[in-house]
């Protein structure tokens, strides 16, 4: 009999892994609003704005590394342009920030700023719809899902791999960034977007909208997992993972890769779209230096500090390097490059699989060493016994135990 | 009214006769078979054409003239030394490589030239390789799950889940080549022998109509070679098969037609006691 589609989406995590994101969404709907908004600020658990804000944004880029690791981790093509797809979100969702100003702005024009100071007399084309909510959500997917798709056909097609598709990404975000920075572009060339006022009518720096983006951050997160490991364990990830290590054997048992890869490396995109825009509110600004090649090389340093082919280490990735980010842009800004570059090569050279790695690696040697000490255990007293050498069975148990903890996407256990 | 029902009476006893000669596919062709894209058409018990292949890397000519017919249900051993085109052909044959000139059917319909492999690989035809190409990171058992034939499409695999008798065919293939008891260890820890038959097990999960077997027993003891011959004799009939080894053993234990490619193309054909006689076959064995 099939397996309904709810059961097997519930199946794809462990439990372990549903208990973690049930007390993350408690923590993230619950607790952080009520130690934000009801809590006066004079009290030790109370949420300041400044770290609402920078926890929101981080949950935004938990959600660019989870899709940076779909692509990466398991479909094996690195891209070094997911930045592009992030400020492309952030853009689509700034317009609509931009035109909710109304006529609050500088000029009080019913235009953008910028585009007075331009002395433009009407919105470009491009720009109809923004006003409404509904279609900028809509431009937040569709438009990284179709830069990338079109990319990806004619790049998959081709048959461009590794390091050449890693740098034709880098190029695109290149292109697109000097792009945005000119002014005849439309979108506030090197300003980007900022002062933005409202959502819905709503004030965009009260208290309770901050939150709700917060939680809205959350729940994308939450359902950027669910909707990851539902993709992972399926056919359809065991496929993507198939074409990573031995692309012509899937072609020749008669999948079509380009297929299997657009659609990831779409979706990713489109992923990666959904949190720029919602990163912009958040951090108030939106401008092209979001697409500059250093940004996109970031998240990859992200998802391999974290450990690439797990969905958790991708996130606790993004979590680790932009906590460090924030605290060391605090007392050491000068120094932030050089500590991003040691990490990532520390991590290259040490720590392959990464921080989830190590600690799979920890786990496993604790294992074999308590395995060492039940066997010597029971080695000595069976060679009391019988007046021999210790059995030999315990041995290959631990040499199993080690084996299964060597290959870097062992199942189960990443969640 | 009535030539128009005279036509349809027609073109039914024609879709029934086309039906049964679908089943039966020894009918002549004098019947007139109506071309169906993407059908396997053996009415001429001839399951694989090459004709006139040539395949050219900078000036070098890995594939030269080559002409080779392989029947029906026929198992056939490819020899020949080092260079002589056997992979090329192969490459050829699945889509790989596309020939300079020269043409490639699959069945009496099927160009083999205009396909893509996905395309090759749904059409009947699998393929192992040379050095055994497996998933490493998937256990034996994805590993052949991932090759039944099935829809391959992106939009089934994503809400695919494994029936009952899917289960079973992989536990029989499993059984079959002897990978039962490992079935959940990832494939990467297998031994070399045990990855080549994994490999040949995924080709049987694909139920191909012709198999290409690039060096099946390279690496395996004499006892799993000895198996594998088993094996193919056992599949030839049903499917066709076209094996390439350098273990002259193994040929003879396989028994049928065996070919020699040389310079990329036929230098002889026949069973395996009068190929070894031909002074040509000795001399390019044995050096000029």
């Amino acid at each position: 009999m099939r397996t309904p589609f709810t059961l097997r989406l519930f199946q794809s995590m462990p439990r372990g892994g549903w208990i973690a994101l049930a007390i993350f969404a408690v923590v993230a709907w619950i607790g952080v609003p009520v130690a934000h908004l009801a809590l006066p600020e004079s009290h030790p658990l109370h949420v300041s704005a400044y770290t609402v804000s920078l926890l929101g944004k981080i949950l935004c880029y938990m959600v660019v590394a989870v899709a940076m690791d779909l692509i990466w981790g398991y479909a094996g093509i690195l891209s070094l342009g997911h930045g592009l797809f992030f400020a492309l979100g952030g853009y689509a969702f700034g317009m609509y920030l931009m035109r909710q100003i109304g006529r609050d702005g500088s000029y009080g024009a019913d235009i953008p700023d910028f585009m007075v100071f331009l002395d433009w007399k009407e919105l470009p084309w491009y720009w109809a719809g923004s006003d409404s909510l509904l279609w900028a959500l809509f431009l937040v997917v569709a438009l990284p899902g179709l830069v990338a798709f079109v990319f990806g056909w004619f790049a998959f097609r081709s048959r461009i791999k590794g390091v050449y598709f890693s740098i034709i990404t880098q190029a695109l975000t290149y292109a697109a960034m000097l792009l945005f920075f000119r002014n005849e572009t439309g979108f506030g060339g090197n300003n980007g977007f900022t002062d933005f006022k409202r959502i819905l009518g709503y004030d965009i720096t009260s208290p309770g909208m901050r939150v709700t983006l917060f939680a809205l951050s959350a729940a994308l997160l939450i359902a950027c997992l669910v909707l990851g490991r539902y993709l992972v364990t399926s056919r359809f990830g065991r496929v993507l993972a198939a074409i990573r290590d031995a692309e012509s054997r899937v072609m020749f048992i008669g999948y079509n890769p380009l297929h299997y890869k657009l659609f990831m490396w779409t979706l990713s995109a489109m992923l990666c779209g959904l949190a720029g825009a919602l990163y912009v509110p958040q951090v108030g600004i939106i401008n092209p230096s979001e697409m500059s090649p250093a940004n996109s090389i970031e998240i990859a340093v992200w998802v391999a500090v974290g450990g690439r082919g797990t969905l958790v280490g991708a996130v606790l990735g993004a979590g680790i390097v932009n906590l460090a980010k924030s605290v060391f842009t605090v007392y050491l800004p000068e120094y932030w490059p050089f500590v991003l570059g040691f990490l990532f090569i520390v991590v290259t050279l040490y720590l392959p699989d990464g921080v989830v790695g190590l600690w799979r690696k920890l786990r496993a040697r604790r294992a074999a060493a308590a395995l060492d000490d039940a066997s010597a255990a029971a080695g000595a007293g069976r060679a009391a016994a019988i007046g021999g050498t210790p059995a030999e069975a315990p041995v290959t148990e631990r040499q199993a135990a080690r084996s299964a903890t060597d290959t870097p996407i062992a199942k189960g256990a990443n969640a | 009214m009535i030539p128009t029902l005279e036509i349809e009476r027609e073109s039914a006893r024609l879709d029934a006769e086309r039906e049964n000669q679908r089943e039966h596919w020894d009918g002549s062709a004098a019947d007139g078979r109506v071309y169906r894209p993407g059908e396997l058409d053996l009415s001429h018990k001839v399951i694989l054409y090459l004709d006139d292949i040539t395949v050219s890397f900078d000036g070098f000519r890995a594939l030269n003239k080559l002409s080779l017919t392989i029947d029906a249900g026929e198992l056939r051993c490819i020899i020949g030394p080092n260079g002589a085109g056997k992979t090329t052909m192969m490459d050829v044959i699945t889509g790989k490589t596309r020939p300079d000139s020269g043409t490639a059917f699959f069945g009496q319909t099927i160009d083999l030239t205009r396909l893509t492999e996905p395309e090759i690989a749904h059409a009947g035809i699998g393929r192992k390789f040379q050095k055994p190409t497996i998933f490493e990171h998937h256990s034996a058992f994805e590993n052949l799950e991932l090759a039944m034939k099935a829809d391959k499409r992106v939009r089934r695999t994503l809400f695919a889940s494994l029936l009952d008798d899917e289960r079973d065919r992989v536990a029989e293939v499993l059984r079959q080549i002897r990978l039962d008891q490992a079935a959940d260890r990832p494939a990467g820890l297998l031994s070399h022998g045990q990855k080549q038959w994994l490999e040949i097990g995924m080709l049987l999960m694909q139920e191909p109509r012709l198999l290409l077997l690039d060096e099946p027993v390279a690496g395996m003891t004499d006892d799993e070679t000895e198996r594998t011959a088993e094996l193919f004799v056992s599949l030839a009939g049903k499917h066709s098969l076209v094996v390439v080894e350098h273990d002259m053993a193994f040929v003879e234990a396989l028994g049928g037609k065996v070919t020699v490619l040389c310079e990329g193309s036929v230098l002889a054909e026949g069973d395996l006691a009068t190929v070894q006689a031909d002074p040509r076959v000795i001399e390019v064995y044995l050096g000029r």
